[in-house]
């Protein structure tokens, strides 16, 4: 897979924002940023209300995905072209999804929303109408997801890659430094897991690095076997969203999952195994 | 707990259920070369080996606010009137930092 295949850079977004068949979609958390004024064309998806499940822990089913693009106006040959805030982990999370239900032509935005900001390109607040389609989303991909127990299996067995920053993945810090501390679970880590931080895999302004430095950054750095599986995880699945894609989608690992339940589901089962410090531990 | 790990409004006040006297708050605001407050910022908070650990964007009083713990901090501000970096010795409680954005 190249680059292109996965990823456009602002220039051609700027240069196919009209263009039929492409469609931009920004998704966030906070969907005022969108509000606020967002890529010309654009429709929004809110990462809680539109992405997870109302009631249970997990997110929309095929059904409720399928409603969702459906009402949005996006149809299944449609080009998608997503991107969002947080250096595009919630873009590259439904960009999962989008995989997942098995969308055939779907895109990130390189930089996201933040680089659109700082390279000060056009937005607008105006909402596109797109007349509603009649989506259908494939059944749901399970080689793309780990499940808890998966992820305990590959302790020692397969590449586990811990996203969170470093004093998380140490147990110093529960969650990232902009929220509050006060958390359920235990701190710690998937013991063997490798400590690559998401960031690593981004440039300051929220694009991708290039592959010749991902490649150096999780081979010969962190030490990940290219002949086994990779699970990755974060606290809640979104940054390992962004792993995810650099592995699978950029470096072309083909058996790559993520592992949704993360850290908050992991951190808090009885009887699993956890390690603290900064070196990845035994099985 | 927060169900994201997205970062909240960086103008709201403190929310209550933060201890102030266990927390390690890092806070302060972005201003550019005129000394007006910067809203849209990408403030980056980076631990003692300048390994990235979270980032917010400021709202409309160019605030930026990080939990973290005590000890040796850099902040790195990204804005469209240019980039500032800030050295912070974090102790428990509040530690209040300006950072001034330039080309």
């Amino acid at each position: 897979m190249a680059r292109e295949d996965v990823l456009v850079t602002a220039d051609w977004a700027e240069e196919n924002l009209d263009t039929p068949g492409v469609v931009f979609v920004e998704v966030d958390e906070d969907t005022s940023a969108y509000d606020s004024g967002h890529i010309k064309g654009a429709v929004k998806i809110d990462w809680k209300d539109d992405l997870q499940d109302p009631v249970r822990r997990d997110f929309v089913n095929q059904e409720q995905f399928s409603q969702l693009l459906s009402e949005r106006g996006i149809g299944n040959d449609d080009t998608v072209v997503l991107y969002g805030g947080n250096n595009n982990w919630f873009a590259a999370y439904a960009y999962w999804y989008f995989k997942l239900y098995g969308h055939s032509s779907v895109k990130l935005l390189d930089g996201g929303r933040k680089k659109w900001e700082l390279d000060a390109r056009e937005v607008v607040t105006e909402v596109p109408n797109r007349p509603a389609t009649s989506y259908v989303a494939g059944p749901l991909d399970w080689s793309l997801r780990a499940k808890r127990d998966e992820a305990e299996a590959a302790i020692g067995v397969k590449n586990l890659i811990d996203v969170r920053s470093p004093d998380e993945y140490a147990g110093r810090l529960l969650a990232p430094a902009h929220l509050p501390q006060e958390q359920s679970q235990r701190a710690g880590h998937i013991p063997t897991a490798l400590s690559v931080p998401w960031s690593k895999a981004a440039n300051e302004d929220g694009t991708f690095k290039s592959e010749a430095e991902l490649r150096e950054l999780y081979v010969d750095e962190a030490g990940l076997d290219e002949s086994k599986p990779t699970i990755a995880y974060c606290r809640i699945g979104e940054r390992s969203s962004h792993t995810w894609f650099a592995l699978r989608e950029l470096l072309g690992y083909e058996d790559v999952k993520n592992y949704d339940g993360s850290w908050t589901e992991y951190g808090s089962l009885v009887g699993v195994p956890i390690a603290l410090g900064d070196e990845p531990g035994t099985k | 707990m927060s169900d994201s790990c997205a970062a909240p409004d960086q103008d709201a006040a403190l929310p209550a259920s933060v201890d102030l006297e266990k927390e390690t708050v890092l806070t302060g605001t972005v201003v550019n070369d005129e000394g007006e407050l910067v809203q849209g910022a990408y403030v980056r908070l980076l631990d003692g080996t300048g390994e990235f650990t979270a980032e917010v964007v400021t709202g409309e009083g160019g605030q930026f606010r990080f939990f973290a713990a005590p000890g040796k901090w850099t902040l790195r501000a990204l804005s469209r009137y240019g980039d500032a970096t800030g050295e912070v010795e974090a102790a428990r409680g509040l530690n209040e930092t300006s950072l001034a954005v330039s080309r």
